[in-house]
């Protein structure tokens, strides 16, 4: 059980950093012939890298859009943030003393994430609209996402995981020094799950994380008269006339 | 008001989201182009035994030339953000008509045939062949779509569904399923110059009349020159202020500005047309094809600078496009915008003081102003962020008296299209056109009844044909509404001008 853990989770990894690192390259290499930034938009450079965090920190469209969605959206996302961060205890030795900091509100961030899927859920099942637009892979996601944070508050808050036993297993995987992992099935189901997310994220919607640093009506500097915008592919028909 | 053969929307005092009612404008399509104008764009007459395979590659191409495409096509999480942002989902309940929905027509296909999950599980991911079932909701759906950008404001990865109609229409065009009116008028500006088909000497004879009424009003000899040689200004406008209401108070109204300004300008019979259809079809060819005439007009007349009358797209192309598609601009004199619109000329003239303005020439009215779609989400005007929406207005407020904003949901960049923008503006859509206007009917009617508002500005030739048209079947009228320059003209008191006192007399007849 442990081998087969360890070695899927070394795949999963794989997977998601070469799925990652190809669709970033791919979204790289497509030009936008055209200025296309949605307006008003920041006229400089700074001000597209500010906008941009607008909209990656605070979700600024989806809060014009809609305050019930943005907050639900808000509650999973900075909820699994900070179990995020949480989690990078297990992974450095000595521990920081920040994430040490974050502890507390990591722990408890896991029912913010599972608040807030829940609400992402109810809204497929009751407003007619999303409900029409969702596929059956919408509810997988979910349903993979709320799994793995039950299965994780889970060890935190009804049956404690062997923490030593579980850093111990985690330092092995870093230092490619494979240890066994403590013994224990919402530790086994928890890791599993994860590494189910880790590959499916590169061939899924879950590209937005990636996608919305090239949405080019976002990124866009708004200064078409000012500067010419050419992409290569479009330099030929400069040539022909 | 106005006979319709389908249910004229009820305009609600607060207006809300209906539930969806799922193939509700399924019936609705647009006239197909004929094999001889398809052919004129460079296009296949009609659509060949292998189009499915055609359609595919055409995607793939246009997924290796456009990054909007690409990136949207995979960052959708189906949050419904936008479901609710579209006025056609508003107006027709099709929930094919919500933005991400539209979007996933393409979005089956794309996963079919371009990701693995789709190859290997279509079911689970929604991945659907392309049949013609799915190429027959492609040109219904792509051509409900006014490309207005209204979603990409509020989406939280900027996924602009009109990057996604435009680049279906290229896709069905290459394949050689294309929609009549977009392709016949890009036909007609090839052959003619102009949407409208109007050859150079009509453009003469309607110029010299419009230079006959302003005299009979008011005694001024104020000149509009058509391919007049070696003067300062190149004026570039939609060929519908030619002759159409209340478009053409709106060039009279440019045509009075430039006089008082004391600036030598003319208009091109060869780009006698600012609107550029290739927009809408998604084809930057045609585009580029249809914006070249502006700088061969430009270089020909030798002009020093260009400027834009009032239209929505046309301005989206030239303050967003113009520089890729036709510039360098470096023959034009660069102490000026290339180009500019016509609004930020006049307003600078009203900073300046060379105008001389009687603000209660327009007291018979209460003004609201639309903003228009593409000016709104896709230009800008001034220097600032913000000033597409803030120079139009400071004209208006700068020439009336009486003025006051639609909603706030309603205006600026959360505007709802007037309904017939994206290259729909044909009869045979009428019926989603006047559903499609639902959302701006509710937002004016409630002005309307809380402050008095009786006339309705706009800087679109698109908007202002749209509105005439259907503002009746709501039980408005054709005349609330009017172009901003019509207002400018109407404040405007030339040097030397005769005493007002006939003019206003018309006017209290025509309120």
């Amino acid at each position: 059980m442990s081998l087969a853990i360890t070695v899927f989770f070394y795949l999963a990894t794989v997977i998601l950093i070469a799925g990652l690192a190809y669709r970033i390259w791919v979204y790289a290499k497509v030009p936008a012939p055209l200025k296309i930034a949605t307006t008003p938009a920041p006229v400089t450079k700074g001000g597209v890298v500010l906008r941009m965090f607008r909209e990656v920190a605070f979700f600024e469209s989806l809060f014009k859009s809609n305050k019930l969605l943005w907050l639900l959206g808000v509650l999973f996302h900075f909820g699994l943030l900070l179990v995020l961060l949480r989690h990078l205890r297990y992974f450095i030795n000595p521990v920081p003393e920040v994430i040490e900091m974050i502890q507390p509100f990591g722990k408890y961030a896991a029912f913010a994430m599972i608040i807030g899927l829940l609400g992402l859920w109810a809204r497929r099942l009751i407003i007619d609209r999303v409900r029409y637009i969702t596929s059956p892979s919408d509810h997988l996601i979910l349903a993979l996402l709320v799994l793995i944070g039950i299965s994780g508050a889970s060890m935190t808050f009804v049956s404690h995981v062997d923490i030593v036993g579980l850093k111990n297993f985690t330092m092995g995987l870093l230092t490619f020094d494979p240890k066994p992992l403590p013994s224990d099935p919402l530790l086994a189901i928890h890791l599993f799950l994860v590494s189910v997310l880790m590959i499916i994220f590169p061939y899924s919607k879950l590209l937005h994380g990636v996608g919305v640093f090239f949405s080019p009506t976002r990124n866009q500097v708004d200064n078409p008269r000012e500067k010419r915008h050419l992409a290569d592919w479009a330099r030929k028909f400069e040539e022909n006339s | 008001m106005a006979k319709a053969n389908f249910e004229v929307p009820e305009l609600k005092e607060h207006p809300e989201v209906p539930k969806i009612e799922p193939g509700a404008m399924a019936h609705l399509e647009t006239f197909k182009a004929k094999p001889e104008f398809m052919e004129a764009l460079g296009f296949p007459g009609e659509l060949s035994d292998n189009w499915q395979e055609q359609a595919i590659d055409a995607m793939g191409d246009m997924l290796k030339k456009y990054r909007s495409l690409q990136v949207y096509m995979d960052s959708c999480v189906k949050c419904g953000a936008c479901t609710d942002k579209c006025h056609y989902y508003l107006g027709t309940k099709d929930p094919k008509n919500m933005p991400v929905a539209r979007q996933d027509l393409m979005r089956k296909v794309y996963r079919r045939y371009f990701t693995f999950a789709g190859k290997y599980f279509p079911k689970l991911v929604g991945a659907t062949d392309f049949t013609q079932e799915v190429l027959d909701d492609w040109y219904n759906y792509y051509h409900q779509c006014s490309q207005c950008r209204r979603c990409s404001v509020f989406c939280p990865y900027g996924i602009d569904t009109a990057e996604i109609s435009m680049a279906a229409r290229e896709i069905m065009d290459r394949i050689g399923l294309g929609d009549k009116y977009s392709n016949e008028i890009i036909g007609k500006v090839f052959r003619i110059g102009n949407n409208l088909g109007l050859p150079g000497p009509a453009l003469e004879d309607t110029l010299e009349g419009l230079e006959e009424d302003v005299f009979d009003d008011t005694g001024v000899e104020v000149k509009y020159p058509l391919d007049q040689k070696g003067v300062d200004i190149l004026l570039v406008t939609p060929s519908a202020d030619f002759f159409a209401e209340p478009h053409v108070d709106g060039l009279i109204g440019y045509g009075k500005v430039f006089h008082e300004a004391g600036v030598s300008w003319t208009m091109s019979s060869k780009a006698s047309e600012a609107a550029n259809f290739g927009m809408f079809i998604g084809s930057y060819e045609n585009m580029r094809k249809v914006s070249q005439r502006i700088r061969e007009a430009a270089l020909e007349l030798g002009v020093k600078r260009i400027i834009f009358g009032e239209c929505g797209h046309a301005w989206r192309v030239a303050y967003a496009f113009l520089n890729t598609l036709a510039g360098p601009w470096d023959f034009l004199d660069q102490n000026y915008p290339v180009p500019q619109h016509i609004l930020e000329f006049t307003l600078g003239e009203l900073e300046k003081g060379t105008l001389n303005i009687d603000k209660s020439a327009n007291d018979d009215m209460v003004l609201t102003f639309h903003d228009s779609c593409n000016v709104a989400r896709a230009t800008r005007m001034g220097d600032k962020p913000g000033g597409q929406f803030e120079i139009p207005r400071a004209v208006i407020k700068a020439v009336c008296n009486n003025y006051v904003d639609m909603p706030e949901d309603t205006i600026r960049e959360a505007t709802f299209c007037c309904g017939g923008g994206g290259g729909l503006l044909t009869d045979d859509l009428m019926e989603l056109r006047v559903k499609g206007a639902k959302p701006r009917m509710e937002a004016l009617k409630s002005v309307t009844e809380e402050y008095g508002v009786t006339h309705m500005a706009a800087i679109c030739a698109i908007c202002k044909s749209q509105f005439t048209k259907v503002i009746p079947y709501y039980g408005f009228d054709m005349d609330q509404i009017v172009s901003v320059h019509q207002l400018v003209s109407n404040a405007l008191i030339l040097s030397g001008q005769n005493s007002e006192d006939e003019d206003d007399e018309s006017e209290e007849d025509a309120a």
